[in-house]
């Protein structure tokens, strides 16, 4: 079966720093991947390319199988594509709901949508809150409360829901749990779990090895802005992956 | 609710109402119908301007040179008008283009080139006030007609004397206040000046919000020029140079944020009624006008205080 | 949520309150007997150009004494730069709408000012101008002002005289294109002086603004054009110290005859000190006293004053030097120091 999302040779230069240096990257359908690899090596840089939000200067990414070339983070999505990004990606002074469609707002039926094209608030807010209660999300009490408002975990909490609940290809992660709690945490993996079994694959990017050890199927390990191993956490412990992620050990990838 | 544009206006239309009521009771001529309306008509011009700063400002801008361009394009008309003998109508459509295309060139460098709104309107205040002087040294009438057209006006209950131009700028702020809070366009103003990259990776195209807000901004700039004409059927290059300022303090005081992102434009309008009426209230009391600019002044910054003060308490 | 927006409106309207507080504490004071427009002191306006020129600021406290002196109060309102049209406009409503019998006003913009001014003068409000006409004279019942020409023709006499034998090399240093009072001076110093404006006499000028920082910018360049020049011509006397800053700097601090036009205290100072030759002092005093003088006039009696056919009242001009020359009138810098205008 051709993986759902790869790459290859993917090239990305930041002035002196190459960011991203030759890496591949191969996505299997309903599989939840792990890409772990020590501060700066590159993994925020890949997955901005797989989302659009950056643009490499060489390799192809495939959806299923054919080229695709994001322009912006507009069209990835549009292709399905969700992300939660390090960053997280929030406007801050506006509410879950509206964060939730920022950017794919839904706008009246009839000649008000039309002509005006005024936005049905009303609907925005039912649909986030139908969406939150049926991924579990417990943490966020109002949907009209302002992202600004909320907690560091609740804010990631957000900007997770909002990927779990419009990704209809790919999910993808940065470091979701990495400001949470013990039980935000699990609550986050739980959800990877859902979306997985929605037949959605994830990719989960994460410092955390116990998390990757507990929900990846697979695990790629980026090393100095390329893909230095793939491999499965049933066959390979934490310490091999730590050795293989510091260099001190080599594994063909 | 979003804080973005949660009642952005309370603040200032409280501080509106007691400007009100303290020269109502301390001033003879303050309060009458005829003052109100006068308030009103003074209103038009820096009010238009300073919906056009306020779009700018929500998106994490300013605009040294809404005043510059207003002015310009008033020449352009009143010249092609008077001059060139062109129709007032053909002619107020061009001061509608040059004020526009000049936007859309503002905006052009603030996005596509990635340069900052401050510099790049600085540099446009700069060449403008010249490019104006250059056309014209003079004051420059126009005839009454089409352009003078805002100033024709009416009675209601009888005595409230309404312009056609205090209807214009009321019917405008309505509706960019429609167009900011009801549709997907005014989110992504927000959501940009709330965080333009992260907007960017929710899928909304920044640089082309950017654009349309540029744009706007100009076509208001030229209703300022209309509006300016039924002021006073006259235009010269010296015209209004404080209005940068002078939108920017409405804005203030109007509650929105010079940090972008938060605020609205009913707020902006109050704001420069509360400067209007600040003015009148002392001069109908005999009070020297400093004291105006110091009243002013300290209004620009409790509103900034507060607006820190709102922000830090959220984070 | 209530409680913020509460919170944020409650501070909001103690600023204003307190920013408004000076303003209700003054109101008393001021307020004090006045109970309506005819049986109150006659309430007058005056607008200036802006309210931190020194010119502007004499012309505003000669006003207020002499309207004080005849139980008369004033309002006074300034534009914000000079230029300012619509600040001008809004005083002048702002100033109807307070029921003042009469408005001084020194027009920032000639033309476009007229229409305000003509709806005071349908309320039978007084209209004068003081220092500058309107477009035509619309829309003022008289103006109060110094014969510019005049004034140019004497500067352009006095270094004229100061010259001797020698051969004019003239720099004129005007204040810029398309304004009156500019091109008034302007003309009536090359009369005065006996030249054309075309004549090989003139070295070059320049615009200054009536900044003594650009002034002494285009002395600069003027003197690289022609290092010759032995007479300037000033627009004002800021302008003309900055030419003498440029030329002293030259080295040729000696050769050269600056005349000026003005009459401030500071003007005054610098040709007592002689870095201008001598000035032509006009009297912003005078125009503020006189105009205040009609305003009440027409309030007791509705008499307006009389404008011979020149279309204003001339409020006079006076050269000061300490070096008097060719027969011409002159009170020296003692003299000047008494009656000059802004900080003595
Ligand atoms: N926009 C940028 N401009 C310049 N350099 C950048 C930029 N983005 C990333 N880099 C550099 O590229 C390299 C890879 O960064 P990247 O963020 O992809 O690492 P990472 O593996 O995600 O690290 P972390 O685990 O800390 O998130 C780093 O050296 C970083 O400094
Ligand atoms: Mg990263």
């Amino acid at each position: 079966m051709t993986p759902i999302l790869q790459a290859r040779g993917i090239v990305k230069r930041y002035g002196h720093v190459t960011a991203i240096d030759g890496a591949d990257f191969d996505l299997e359908a309903g599989e939840v991947l792990a890409v772990v690899g020590d501060n700066g090596a590159g993994k925020s840089s890949l997955i901005n390319v797989l989302s659009g939000a950056v643009l490499p200067d060489a390799g192809e990414v495939l959806l299923a199988g054919s080229p695709v070339h994001f322009k912006s983070p507009h069209d990835a999505r549009l292709a399905g594509i969700e992300t939660v990004y390090q960053d997280l990606a929030v406007a801050p002074a506006m509410d879950i709901a509206s964060n939730l469609y920022l950017g794919r707002e839904i706008r009246r039926p009839g000649w008000r949508g039309k002509v005006l094209r005024q936005l049905d608030i009303r609907a925005m807010r039912q649909r986030a809150q139908k969406q939150l209660d049926e991924l579990g999300i417990t943490t966020l009490q109002s949907i009209t409360q302002s992202v600004e408002n909320l907690s560091g975990g609740q804010r990631q909490s957000v900007a997770v829901a909002r990927a779990a609940a419009f990704g209809s290809k790919v999910v993808i992660m940065d470091e979701p749990t990495a400001a949470l709690g013990v039980r935000e945490s699990a609550q986050v993996l739980e959800l990877i779990g859902t979306i997985r079994d929605r037949g959605i694959p994830v990719v989960l990017i994460s410092h955390n090895m116990p998390h990757v050890f507990q929900i990846a199927d697979r695990i790629h390990i980026h090393r100095l802005g390329k893909r230095a191993a793939v491999v499965s956490p049933r066959e390979h412990t934490m310490n091999d992956v730590v050795a293989i992620m510091t260099g001190a050990t080599e594994l063909a990838a | 609710m979003d804080t973005a544009f949660r009642n952005p206006a309370i603040g200032p239309l409280a501080a509106l109402l007691l400007a009100v009521a303290v020269f109502t009771v301390t001033t003879d001529t303050f309060m009458s119908v005829d003052n109100v309306s006068l308030i009103l008509q003074q209103s038009v011009v820096i009010g238009t301007l300073a919906l056009g700063q306020t779009l700018i400002i929500l998106t994490r801008g300013i605009d040294l040179a809404n005043g510059a361009i207003m002015v310009l394009g008033a020449l352009v008309v009143a010249q092609l008008a008077t001059g060139a003998g062109v129709p007032q109508g053909i002619a107020l459509l061009a001061g509608f283009a040059v004020c526009g295309g000049l936007g859309l060139l503002a905006g052009g460098a603030v996005s596509r080139l990635s340069l900052p709104p401050f510099i790049v309107t600085l540099g446009f205040l700069t060449v403008l006030q010249a490019a104006s002087r250059l056309h014209t040294r003079e004051t420059v009438l126009v005839e009454e007609g089409p352009l003078t057209f805002l100033a024709q006006g009416g009675y209601l209950f009888g005595q409230f004397q309404v312009t056609v131009g205090v209807a214009l700028v009321l019917i405008t702020v309505a509706v960019l206040h429609f167009a900011l809070t009801r549709t997907s366009w005014g989110r992504h103003v927000y959501a940009v000046g709330n965080d333009a990259k992260a907007a960017m990776r929710c899928g909304i195209n920044v640089n082309r919000v950017l654009l349309s807000v540029y744009l706007l901004a100009g076509l208001l700039y030229a209703l300022a020029a209309w509006q300016a004409f039924g002021r006073s059927p006259a235009t010269s290059p010296n015209a209004f140079p404080t209005a940068n300022l002078d939108t920017i303090t409405a804005v203030v005081i109007g509650g929105t944020s010079l940090f972008g992102g938060r605020g609205g434009v009913i707020g902006s309008y109050l704001g420069a009624l509360i400067v209007l009426v600040l003015q009148s209230g002392l001069t109908q009391a005999g009070i020297d006008p400093l004291y105006q600019q110091i009243a002013t002044g300290i209004l620009v910054i409790l509103a900034v205080a507060l607006d820190q003060f709102t922000r830090r308490s959220t984070r | 949520m209530i409680t913020r927006t509460t919170r944020r409106a409650l501070a909001l309207a103690v600023a204003a309150g307190t920013a408004l507080a000076m303003g209700t504490a003054c109101t008393a004071t001021k307020q004090a007997g006045a109970s309506g427009p005819t049986d109150g002191p006659v309430k007058l306006g005056l607008v200036t150009k802006t309210d931190s020129n020194p010119y502007f600021v004499s012309m505003r406290s000669a006003a207020e004494q002499e309207a004080s002196a005849k139980g008369a109060t004033v309002i006074a309102k300034a534009g914000k730069e000079d230029g300012d049209n619509d600040s001008q406009v809004k005083a002048v409503e702002d100033l109807i709408a307070a029921g003042v019998r009469a408005i001084m006003i020194t027009p920032s913009d000639t033309k476009a000012i007229v229409p305000v001014l003509k709806k005071a003068q349908q309320k039978n409000i007084l209209v004068i101008a003081l220092d500058t006409q309107t477009d035509g004279n619309q829309g003022v019942d008289a103006t109060f002002a110094t014969d510019n020409t005049q004034a140019g023709v004497l500067q352009g006499q006095y270094v004229k005289a100061a010259l001797g034998q020698k051969q004019p090399r003239v720099a004129l240093l005007d204040l810029q294109p398309g304004v009156t009072v500019g091109d008034q001076r302007h003309n009536g110093f090359l009369k005065g002086i006996g030249l054309a404006d075309s004549a090989r006499e003139i070295s070059g000028r320049g615009d200054t603004n009536g900044d003594q920082g650009k002034g002494q910018t285009a002395m600069e360049n003027l003197l690289q054009r022609d290092s010759g020049i032995n007479a300037v011509y000033t627009i004002n006397e800021p302008a003309a110290i900055g030419a003498f800053t440029a030329i002293k700097n030259a080295g040729k601090a000696d050769g050269v005859v600056i005349g000026s036009i003005d009459g401030g205290c500071t003007g005054v100072q610098a040709v007592k000190e002689g870095q201008i030759a001598a000035t032509v002092m006009q009297f912003p005093g005078k125009m503020a006293r006189l105009g205040v003088a009609a305003s009440v006039e027409f309030a007791k009696s509705g008499a307006k004053p009389q404008v011979p056919t020149t279309g204003y009242i001339d409020t006079g001009v006076q050269l000061v030097t300490d070096k008097p020359l060719g027969g011409l009138d002159a009170k020296d810098t003692a003299w000047g120091a008494q009656n000059c205008w802004g900080k003595k």
